[in-house]
């Protein structure tokens, strides 16, 4: 696993409808494995790579380019720029972090007033959205708008960290990571790794855009290359932190403990012939895996699976701890196993009875 | 070093109140080009003095002092994987959750303060604040591995370098007040070419954030005939009101009240007038919550002044403020160490009988 091609990854800015960075990465990493390579009008980045032999079957696997992020709606005479999400963000991650804003990544912050100057009842209820702005050290609005134009947008300024003893050095000791959009860049690493082999049929790679405001770049991607089955990839929610005494509430995935397989999410649910094939190879192969906790989430196979006819499709998974915060952390474990199990399921996929029921 | 450099390094060491070695470090280096003397005292303020140019036999002494500490956390409990930590001076709690943090255990080790995902919490839960006991540091170690490494009690800061914004502002953790220690290093700079008969001690003292500690111990060492501390003050921002806030890039505050002495008071303004140098008056009707607060009363009392820096954002890990205002105090101060004389020191006595 080419843990540089994840840190290039996570630190390229692409909030969702800007995902141009990351494509070029990608681009240029997945273009000498495959036959094609292509972008479509919204901009999904389709990989095309022939089957060693053939068996008649067309597999899409997606993997969505864009990460959560903020948008400039306007500044003050000030020059503080004012702003709103792109794609779920909880705004109470937001106050006092730092951001790059625009193309050229002019670097700001959210500000936030001093806990000084707050009242203890201010400081029991979190800031919406709209009381937050950015400082990018502008004096006057005309200033602020021809730095960040109306429309422009900004994404978290989060380095990447190896975790652990020593991580400052390099040496990740504790095989972990942080940094962000690991939701889905993740995922992204995972699939241009699994093109460096060829599969018994033809794979159809999709690094789409606009997951995060609606699965938007998979529904077109899917509809026009129409495939027989679909596989997402994605970072998912791990919530694993210990709760208090008594509380139910059963961890989403749990890090380090591999990848983690959809049964059903907010959006769909996973085809089982799909998800035993996962489930099956993991035992086979001795590959550690993990049911995420139902009806959390949603993945572009939300979309996927309702294009023309209907397509099955299933859900892998690499767990990240703070997804849509401006820091992540995943194992680098899980993203090997995620990367080991898919491409194991791919090489099965042929021999298990899909067509008919 | 500049003025930048100096800030950068400066800002980016970790120095939580109590353990500000790492700050003292470089202090130490930085000062010691422009001082006689260079002293750590048994509370780890460092003294950088520099002997009057035009010598007394015993030179009256002026105390300059700005704080090296910063805020931050210490491990109260080793949960599983995750540290439940408890404040080292003030924050606000909202702005915690999704920063990065340092955990200063064994080895350093880089972590977040994690927040749970939008994903899993019911709607009512997005509303509330997320209460401190709520919040942990994920440092990606497992809940075999962490005890290793981290024990109770290790200290915790943030972990945000210095990043240069438009105009002149800059942005760090720390600047609170390693902006201060910035202009004391710029004071000691521009000294290099003026004349002065007082005593010049410039302290970088530790503890501020806590209850003004080391100002409270080196004030009493060094028994100064005046003294100016250097703090940052309220930056002036949209959600802020205009009053007790100040504009960034309008010169450094001249501060006003009980705490100040007003002829300390007048000599920072005379000074700042002559050298054409942009000030603004700060009124503090009580207790300035600054180093100015403990040296006023240390021995028989010290004539003190207060010179404060707008910083926006303060207590956060984007504090901002103008490299300009810096540079500008240090001058300040600089200027109205080479006009001290001895006749100043008979202004300093309350007159009797009169209320002037």
């Amino acid at each position: 696993m080419d843990l540089n091609l994840l840190e290039r990854l996570s630190l390229a800015r692409g909030a969702s409808g800007d995902e141009g960075a990351v494509r070029s990465i990608l681009a240029e990493v997945v273009g000498p494995l495959v036959d094609e390579l292509q972008v479509d009008t919204i901009g999904n980045l389709i990989a095309i790579k022939r089957g060693a032999s053939q068996s008649g079957l067309k597999v899409m696997v997606a993997a969505h380019m864009d990460e959560v992020g903020l948008m400039v709606v306007g500044a003050d005479n000030n020059g503080f720029l004012r702003f709103r999400p792109v794609g779920g963000v909880d705004a109470r991650v937001l106050l006092a972090n730092r951001v790059l804003v625009g193309p050229e990544g002019i670097p700001g912050v959210i500000g936030a007033k001093p806990v000084h100057l707050t009242s203890p009842k201010e400081r029991e209820a979190p800031l919406p959205v709209e009381q937050l702005y950015i400082d990018i050290g502008a004096k006057s609005k005309d200033e602020a708008l021809g730095a960040a134009p109306l429309g422009t947008y900004v994404t978290f300024d989060t380095p990447f960290t190896r975790l652990g003893a020593g991580g400052a050095q390099g040496a990740a000791e504790s095989g972990r990571v942080a940094g962000k959009a690991f939701d889905d860049r993740a995922g992204c690493c995972v699939l241009a790794e699994l093109l460096a082999e060829s599969y018994p049929f033809d794979l159809l790679a999709v690094f789409t855009v606009q997951e995060e405001v609606g699965l938007r770049g998979a529904q077109v991607a899917a509809y026009a290359l129409c495939p027989d089955l679909a596989f997402a990839l994605e970072g998912t929610v791990c919530d694993d932190a210990p709760r208090p005494e008594g509380e139910d509430v059963s961890p989403t995935t749990r890090l380090g403990f591999g990848p983690a397989i959809t049964i059903t999410d907010a959006s769909v649910v996973a085809d089982r012939r799909l998800v035993e094939l996962l489930m099956d190879t993991a035992e086979r192969e001795g590959i550690p895996c993990q049911v995420k906790q139902p009806n959390v989430g949603g993945t572009d196979i939300g979309a996927i699976h309702l294009q023309r006819g209907g397509i099955p499709t299933a859900a892998l998974s690499v767990p990240c701890r703070y997804i849509h915060s401006p820091e992540s952390i995943l194992d680098l474990g899980d993203l090997e196993n995620c990367i080991r199990l898919m491409r194991a399921s791919l090489m099965r996929l042929p021999s298990i009875p899909w067509k008919g029921r | 070093m500049t003025l930048g450099e100096f800030l950068k390094a400066v800002t980016e060491a970790p120095g939580p109140s109590g353990y500000e070695e790492g700050v003292r470090q470089i202090v130490r280096s930085a000062f010691s080009p422009y001082c006689d003397e260079l002293r750590v005292d048994p509370m780890g303020n460092v003294w950088a003095v520099r002997r009057a140019t035009r010598r007394a036999d015993r030179a009256p002494r002026i105390m300059l002092a700005a704080h090296m500490d910063e805020i931050g956390f210490v491990v109260k409990k080793i949960d599983a994987h995750v540290l439940r930590v408890s404040q080292v001076g003030g924050f606000d709690v909202r702005i915690l959750p999704g920063q990065p943090v340092l955990v200063h255990g064994k080895v350093p080790l880089p972590g977040v303060i994690g927040s749970r995902p939008p994903h899993v919490l019911p709607p009512d839960e997005r509303e509330k604040v997320i209460p401190l006991d709520e919040l942990f540091v994920d440092v990606g170690l497992t809940a075999e591995e962490l005890p290793r490494y981290v024990r109770v009690g290790d200290l915790i800061t943030l972990r945000r370098g210095y990043v240069e914004l438009r105009n002149g502002l800059v942005m760090s953790k720390a600047l609170d007040d390693r902006a201060g220690v910035a202009a004391l290093y710029s004071c000691l700079q521009e000294l290099q070419a003026l004349q002065h008969s007082w005593d010049v001690f410039a302290v970088a003292t530790t503890q501020e954030e806590v209850g003004l500690r080391g100002a409270m111990t080196s004030a009493y060492g060094v028994a100064p005939d005046a003294a100016i501390a250097v703090d940052v003050t309220f930056g002036r921002t949209p959600d802020c009101p205009d009053i007790g806030t100040f504009e960034l890039d309008k010169g450094p505050c001249i501060a006003r009240g009980p705490n100040i002495h007003p002829v300390m008071f007048s000599l920072l303004e005379e000074t700042a007038k002559r050298l054409e140098i942009p000030y603004q008056t700060e009124p503090i009707p009580g207790r300035s919550g600054t180093d100015a607060w403990a040296i006023q009363v240390a021995r028989e009392g010290v004539p003190t002044g207060l010179v404060g820096l707008p910083l926006r954002y303060m207590h956060t890990p984007g504090e901002v403020v103008c490299l300009r205002d810096i540079e500008r105090a240090g001058r300040l101060l600089a200027h109205l160490v080479a006009t001290l004389d001895e006749r100043v020191l008979s202004r300093f006595r309350a007159p009797l009988g009169s209320s002037s």
